[in-house]
């Protein structure tokens, strides 16, 4: 991506802008920030599992601990933020290879597909909670 | 028209041979990810209070062992290549992106090795 201006001395031709300096903010970009920044949370996320895996792996004490950590007020929050960057990034994904396949870009589809990605993650997410709940009142 | 050579003109643009490999290993990684993590995400489901016996005997069965490292090594990977993409948008100057780019590197190989190490462990029945 190049930012360039318009101004130079002596320059005839008007360079090209950065998207984000000439287009309005609209649903599209908002998507593709979101893939972007759920990515990077997901990254974090990876330290979480990486913990997670070296509490387990250091007895049961210290497990004990990460648990305690993780079921807490906080933890269930950071978790249900991972859970939905999770999902979105999965569904966002999907999205992404079938426009690589060559399909998908009509400017309704895209909305469309973007808008099943969007909600769908959300109650993928609510789901997969609503899950856990259950094997938990099981057990 | 250019009097240039044909090499002359493509010399210092790139590389010809390696050009999309970053593209087509995000997509590699994507789709092994995409198996991987419904994968974990279906075992999850099955913890219920996730007791520390019934995690250690799960991780202990060699399929579940293999897949977990897959899974560590493969979205360390993936979130390297979506990471330096982040770090070539947002981070100005070259010397800072190459500092910055060599530390997620070490960041996400120790990651890695720290994760995959972790399940072997566990799986060998060793104490970390």
């Amino acid at each position: 991506m190049s930012t360039g201006t318009s101004s130079s001395a002596g320059s005839k031709h008007v360079r090209p802008l950065s998207p984000f300096m000439m287009y309005r903010w609209q649903y599209s970009n908002t998507l593709s920030i979101l893939n972007r920044i759920t990515g990077i949370l997901l990254s974090i996320g990876l330290l979480l599992l990486v913990y997670w895996l070296i509490a387990l792996a250091s007895g049961a004490d210290a497990y004990a601990k990460a648990r305690t950590l993780l079921t807490s007020p906080l933890g269930y929050a950071v978790l249900s933020g991972f859970t939905f960057s999770f999902f979105y990034h999965l569904l966002n994904g999907v999205r992404h290879l079938v426009w690589d396949v060559g399909y998908g870009f009509e400017k309704s589809t895209a909305r469309k597909s973007g808008w099943l990605v969007f909600l769908g993650s959300i109650v993928v997410t609510l789901f997969f909670w609503f899950l856990v709940y259950n094997t938990r009142g099981a057990a | 028209m250019s009097l240039r050579s044909p090499m002359g003109r493509v010399l210092g643009l790139g590389t010809a041979k390696g050009g999309s490999h970053h593209w087509w290993m995000q997509r590699v990684t994507s789709v092994a990810l995409l198996l991987l993590t419904l994968w974990f995400a279906a075992s999850l489901l099955h913890f219920a209070t996730f007791d520390y016996a019934v995690l250690i005997e799960w991780i202990g069965k060699p399929v579940n062992a293999v897949l977990l490292s897959l899974l560590i090594g493969t979205s360390t990977y993936h979130s390297l290549l979506g990471v330096q993409v982040v770090i070539e948008d947002y981070v100005v100057g070259k010397l800072l992106k190459t500092v910055v780019m060599m530390l997620l590197s070490f960041v996400h190989a120790a990651v890695a090795a720290l994760g995959i190490f972790a399940v072997l462990c566990i799986a060998f029945g060793v104490a970390a």
